[in-house]
This record gives C-alpha cells, sequence and structure tokens, in this order.
C-alpha cells in the first residue's frame, strides 16, 4: 500500500491519525523537558557509579598512595593488587569456590524446579496453595536462624567445608524463587499447546522436553540469572558452612586486616573483582531482565 | 487459566519438596529443640518449656532491636518506592541507551552484600573516603563511627543505593507492559502528565509494586553483612539489626536456647507479614481474572 493511498477502513484512519499525532508530538514535545530528563538519568546513574568509581580508583592506587592522601584518581597507576589476588592460590581459589557453588546450586534448583513449576501452573492438587505458600516462607527466611542448625547438619552428614554443603543451603531460597518465576512464565504458555501436543502421542517427559523447555527458554535464561545472583551476593552462609577448602570469596577478603591495619588496595582490588561476573552475566539477559524482576507476570 | 484437578502432580513436585525439606525443615525442627530446652552439653539438657519465648520476649535489647528493624524497614521502603517509581519513569526505553541504563542500574543487585559494605566502608571514611573526606572539608564533622545519626543516614543512603535498583526495574517491567494506546487515548483526551500517571501507570503498577515491597520488605529485616561490615552494629547498638542480634547470641555466645527461642519469634514476624502481603497478592490476581 502506497503512503499517497487513501485510507479505506475506520481502522486506518485512526492508525493514520495516530501516527501523524506521534510525528506532531514528537516535535512539539520541548526540548527542555527532554534534557531534565536527561539529566536526572544521568544524577542517578552518577549515585550508583560514584562509590563503585571509588574503589576502582583505590584498587589501581599503592597503599601509601591511599593512605598519603586524597586523590580523585590514581596518580602513581598500579596493578600490583590486582597482581597478587590472580597469583595468589588463597585469593584466587576464593572465586573459584564461589563459581563452582553457584553453578551447583544453579544446576540443582533449575532441574528440580522445572517439574515443580509446570505442577503448580497446569495442575489443581491437593494442598496446592498450602505448599507455595510453604515454598514462599522459606524464601522469606533469614539466614541467620538457620546458621546453627545448618552448621550442625553439614557437621554431621560430613558435608562440612565442601561447596555441595554451601550449593544445598542455598537451595533453601532459591528454589522457592526459582518455582515462583518459572511459575509465572508457564502460566504464559497457553494450555492447548499441552493438550496438542499429548493427542499427538507425545509421552510428558519427551513433550516436556523438545516443546515446553524450549518454549520458555527465555523464562529460563532469567530464572538462572536469579540464581546466580541471589546465591553469589549470599555469605553469610557460605562462609559459615566452609573453613578452609571451599571458602568463598568474602571469607578470603578477611584477610585483608593484617597486623598493620587493613590493606585496602587489595580489599577494594579483590572487591572490584566480585562485580565483575555480574555484569558478564546481566549483559547476557538485559533483553529479558526486567520481564524476570516482575516474575514474568506483566 | 482454567486448571485441571489432578493428584498425579503430586510426583512432579516430589524432588523438589524432599530437597527444600532437607534444606529447610529438619534445620527449622532442630531450632524447635533448642527453643524448649537448656543445653549444658551433648548429655545434659532440661526441658524448659516456654521460659526462653517469655525471656526473649521480655528482653529490652531484643525489643529495642525489633523496633529499629521496623524504624528501618519502613524508611527504606518509604524513601525507595517512590525513587524506584520515578527512575523507572525516566529510564530510556530504545537503543543502546536503554541497555546501558538497564545494566548500570542492575549492577548494584550482583554485589555481594559484604562487599556492599566494603564499598560504602571505602566511600565514606573519613580520611580516604571521598564522601566523608568531602563533607569534612565542607565543615561538617561526619563521624559514623561515633556519632548514631551518621551511621543511621549511612545505612539508609547504602541501602537506598543497593536496592533502589530492585523497584526500578519491577515498574520498568511494569510500564513496558501498558499498550500505546492507552497513551494515545489519554492524548485525545488531553489529559495532563499527572493524569497519566495516576489513572494510567500507577494502576499497571500495583502488581509490580506488591511484589517489589514484598521482596524489600523481607530482605531489609534480614540485613546482615552490610550493616555489619560498615559499622559492625554501632555506636554502641544504634545500628544493631534483628539478624546480627541473633548471630551474636547463636554463634558469639553459643546461648543456643534463646537464640532458637529468639529465631521462631523472628521468623514469626516475616511469616506475619508476608501472609498479609501474600493474601493481598492473591486477591489482586482474582480481581484481574474476573476483569479479564
Amino acid at each position: 500500500m502506497s503512503a499517497s493511498s487513501l485510507p479505506k477502513t475506520p481502522e486506518e484512519v485512526r492508525q493514520r491519525a495516530a501516527v501523524a499525532d506521534n510525528r506532531r508530538r514528537r516535535k512539539a514535545r520541548s526540548a527542555p523537558r527532554q534534557w531534565r530528563r536527561r539529566g536526572l538519568m544521568a544524577a542517578y546513574i552518577v549515585f550508583v557509579l560514584l562509590p563503585v568509581y571509588w574503589l576502582l580508583n583505590m584498587s589501581f592506587q599503592s597503599n601509601s598512595e591511599i593512605l598519603g592522601g586524597l586523590t580523585l584518581w590514581p596518580e602513581d597507576f598500579t596493578v600490583e593488587h590486582y597482581a597478587k589476588i590472580l597469583t595468589n592460590s588463597s585469593w584466587y581459589m576464593g572465586y573459584i569456590n564461589s563459581i563452582t557453588y553457584v553453578l551447583m546450586n544453579m544446576l540443582i534448583s533449575i532441574v528440580v524446579a522445572l517439574p515443580a513449576a509446570y505442577a503448580f501452573s497446569r495442575y489443581q492438587f491437593i494442598g496446592d496453595k498450602h505448599l507455595f505458600f510453604w515454598l514462599l516462607t522459606n524464601l522469606m527466611a533469614p539466614p541467620a536462624v538457620f546458621l546453627l542448625p545448618y552448621f550442625q547438619l553439614y557437621y554431621t552428614v560430613g558435608l562440612f567445608d565442601t561447596h555441595v554443603a554451601v550449593a544445598l543451603a542455598h537451595c533453601l531460597f532459591n528454589i522457592p524463587l526459582a518455582v515462583w518465576i518459572l511459575e509465572g512464565f508457564m502460566s504464559g504458555v497457553p494450555k492447548e499447546i499441552d493438550e496438542t501436543a499429548f493427542i499427538d502421542g507425545y509421552s510428558f517427559p519427551r513433550f516436556f522436553v523438545k516443546i515446553f523447555i524450549p518454549m520458555i527458554s527465555s523464562g529460563i535464561g532469567v530464572t538462572l540469572f536469579f540464581l546466580f545472583m541471589f546465591s553469589w551476593v549470599e555469605l553469610l552462609l557460605a562462609s559459615t558452612l566452609t573453613s578452609t577448602g571451599a571458602q568463598p570469596i568474602a571469607s578470603v577478603m578477611t584477610q585483608t586486616k593484617g597486623a598493620s591495619g587493613i590493606d585496602w588496595g587489595t580489599l577494594a582490588a579483590a572487591g572490584a573483582l566480585t562485580i565483575l561476573p555480574g555484569i558478564v552475566v546481566v549483559y547476557f539477559v538485559r533483553n529479558h531482565i526486567a520481564k524476570g524482576f516482575a516474575l514474568g507476570r506483566t | 487459566m482454567n486448571k485441571v484437578h489432578n493428584n498425579r502432580a503430586w510426583w512432579l513436585i516430589l524432588p523438589m519438596l524432599l530437597l527444600v525439606a532437607f534444606s529447610a525443615v529438619i534445620p527449622l525442627m532442630t531450632v524447635v529443640n533448642y527453643s524448649v530446652q537448656d543445653v549444658f552439653d551433648a548429655n545434659t539438657r532440661f526441658f524448659t518449656g516456654t521460659e526462653w519465648f517469655k525471656e526473649m520476649l521480655n528482653d529490652p535489647a531484643l525489643q529495642a532491636a525489633v523496633l529499629r528493624q521496623f524504624a528501618f524497614s519502613l524508611t527504606i521502603l518509604a524513601i525507595e518506592v517512590p525513587l524506584g517509581i520515578g527512575v523507572a519513569l525516566i529510564m530510556p526505553k530504545k537503543g543502546w541507551q536503554a541497555s546501558a541504563a538497564l545494566i548500570l542500574v542492575t549492577m548494584p543487585l550482583l554485589i555481594p552484600w559484604n562487599v556492599v559494605g566494603s564499598i560504602w566502608q571505602i566511600f565514606t571514611r573519613g580520611d580516604i573516603g571521598l564522601m566523608g573526606w568531602s563533607l569534612r572539608e565542607l565543615g561538617y564533622g561526619y563521624n559514623i563511627t561515633s556519632n548514631p545519626v551518621d551511621a543511621w543516614v549511612t545505612i539508609i543512603l547504602m541501602d537506598v543505593w543497593h536496592w533502589t535498583s530492585l523497584i526500578a526495574l519491577l515498574c520498568y517491567s511494569g510500564l513496558r507492559s501498558i499498550p500505546d494506546a492507552y497513551y494515545q487515548a489519554a492524548r485525545i483526551d488531553r489529559a495532563s502528565k499527572w493524569a497519566v500517571f495516576r489513572y494510567i501507570q500507577l494502576p499497571k503498577l500495583t502488581n509490580v509494586l506488591v511484589i517489589g515491597v514484598l521482596l524489600r520488605f523481607m530482605h531489609s529485616f534480614m540485613i546482615y553483612a552490610e550493616p555489619f561490615v560498615l559499622t559492625g552494629g554501632g555506636p554502641g547498638s544504634s545500628t544493631t539489626f534483628l539478624s546480627q542480634s541473633l548471630t551474636t547470641m547463636a554463634i558469639g555466645q553459643q546461648d543456643l536456647g534463646p537464640s532458637a527461642a529468639f529465631s521462631l519469634i523472628y521468623f514469626l514476624i516475616i511469616l506475619l507479614v508476608t501472609w498479609v502481603f501474600y493474601t493481598a497478592i492473591m486477591n489482586m490476581q482474582k480481581d484481574n481474572n474476573k476483569g479479564a
């Protein structure tokens, strides 16, 4: 249809009016208002970035410069703190340990949460509502409450100071979260798809793996992101359940408190390195993240 | 969606149930067990009934911690919810700016909690921190280790920095789900910006806001690592929140009975508030389904 042809239906008239209206609005919208909006956004971004900038600034300064006086950028630029972390196994093992238990937890959580979320989104069964609420209460359970019993439980079953212990402990809040998010995404898939597949002779497991999971892949991606996020940032349980073998980076960071005070440069460098994995992960899910934060429910 | 009644769905739930039960029910039962006993060592223990609960409920230090906790949670909600909505409204919606803004706004959420404490510790120190140093240069005797007001303001500022993003992202996703036709209709009616916000955007946001407030409430109620690293709960006990009181009691002093009783009271408070929110969400979904 050429642009000059006359509109034929009322719907078309309305559409064109809307397009023209939009064009006019864009021209008419006052530039100052646009700039005010951008300015406010920039102000918020600066507020978010400033403390992080300061951390980076510290991490590239030598300790004598840090303590010698306040400098707004590293005048004596050095990577000695990063070199120290990346060459000393007691430091970099902290990162490897953290990533190991986070990945284990993500795998365990998603595998058991997928069928459970499917059950909640598709079926009614005895006690479903109570069960769902009980799951949510685990999301609310303060880790501090479980500190001591966990310590004793994992000590008794011989899992203390292993990656599995932390991965299982984080299941306490990550499985309910995964079920909650996945249930939202699954409820967005029409039920007719399941029914058609079953009529076509698909068995449940085959349907689930071949058809259903690909359909909610973005939901699964977002769920994995959240599992990563909450397992990566939680440290109270992680550091209580480990001593030396599976110590997370957070407990390693307490090493910076030496006899001569805190080693600020190394502390800052270690902190800066903990931000990195998060940024990498968020980059991959940036287009789905907004929906994920609404638990798939918008 | 109309759900089919089928009790075999339990089989799908079972693996998850066993795993969560292992990490939730067994430890919780241990806590209940401790809360009614006085444990001297592995072989000597006495049944005490509700004694620990009475003691904990009457403990002035803990009462103060509960009040402090509520004050903190309500303050940060009062700041973060409006601010988060505001940020969501001005976030760019298209192009590379949208991606960049999303990543930057999300960033604070992905920093381990004790590192958040460290970042603010470095940022606010009077000698090496940008904020602490600037305030001192401006002539204000800023000191979070001796002035409770400074400590409070700093912790609230830290929490706003850390968690406003969550509300902002939730609202951003809520706003994106509003069809363009709504805005066109508003334009035809020559609706003011405020009217658009009040009658189009805000109603769409209530759903995500309830989730946001729920998540923020429970996380703020469990806050531990950030104030622990930043202020250590001081000066005095002015920034000692519930989690920290509990951890000190359970791990530091090994008072198993009282701390177990305290754990249960703590958990019940959260449970009660959660239940109120949960019922609200469920009712809202019911209303939505009726409307659709």
